[in-house]
């Protein structure tokens, strides 16, 4: 009877570690959106449209050191005149917390369909990108960065 | 950091007509998420600059949405085809209503 205390308190011990496990693997999924999230963002956007890849470089790095700060180029190939440019860019994210990133209105007067800025990575991810051009097409394009430090105060 | 954001942007002083210039802003802002827990672990709520936009002349150039996913002292750049003189005017609008705004003179010739 010398045993039997220490085994339950071990299968306890093992229940505890299983759930904390568990819990582990699971919360960290539930706050984050994903591949879903941002295909329902793309949905409620632009329905089933068809969207073809090409006309976008989507320029960012491999490897993020740092998540709070990671830098994205967008360009998209466009004449820019009144008859042909780009009219909107969107840029989501499938594991942040939320999937919006920025979304850019460009006008023929920019000449150029590029625009930079810096963003926020939780986690490595992939980087989606949809340009919508003035005629109504769609094109897409993926990014994976790999980030070492999340950026979201974790 | 409580301090009123500034905005700075860089656009060339002169343009040849017809040049594609590149334009640079940043502005000090905190960029709060509202994805962050305080000490007490109750969510600090989000506070961040929701719209950029530029226009020359009054007319509308560009715009950029912003969302939570942007870093703090947000950057942005974008590019300007040149024509004529005028002055950018360039607006940032934050969660809390406030409106920052900055302008810049451009010369072609």
């Amino acid at each position: 009877m010398l045993i039997q205390p220490s085994t339950l308190s071990r299968r306890d011990a093992m229940k505890a570690a299983a759930w904390a496990l568990a819990a582990a693997a699971i919360a960290p999924k539930l706050a984050f959106a994903d591949e879903k999230a941002v295909a329902a963002e793309i949905k409620k956007l632009y329905g089933d449209k068809p969207m073809a890849s090409g006309k976008i470089k989507l320029d960012v790095p491999e490897i993020a050191e740092n998540g709070l700060v990671v830098p994205i180029n967008v360009e998209i190939e466009s004449p820019m005149t009144e008859a042909d440019y780009v009219k909107t860019v969107h840029v989501f994210a499938e594991g942040n917390p939320l999937p919006g990133v920025v979304s850019y209105q460009f006008t023929p007067a920019c000449g150029k369909a590029s625009a930079a800025t810096r963003m926020r990575l939780a986690q490595t991810q992939d980087i989606i990108c949809v340009a919508e051009m003035s005629n109504g097409t769609l094109h897409t394009a993926k990014a994976n960065i790999k980030v070492t430090i999340g950026g979201c105060g974790g | 950091m409580t301090t009123k954001p500034t905005p700075r942007v860089r656009v060339p002083a002169k343009a040849t007509a017809g040049e594609i210039i590149e334009i640079k802003t940043l502005i000090s802002h905190e960029m709060e998420s509202g994805q962050r827990k305080d000490a007490k672990g109750e969510t600090i709520p989000r506070k961040i600059i929701n719209k950029f936009s530029a226009s020359f002349n009054g007319k509308p150039v560009f715009s950029a949405d912003w969302f939570s996913a942007i870093s703090a002292n947000p950057y942005q750049s974008f590019f300007f085809k040149a024509t004529e003189s005028g002055e950018f005017t360039f607006t940032w609008k934050d969660d809390d209503g406030s409106e920052y705004t900055s302008k810049n003179k451009l010369t072609v010739g």
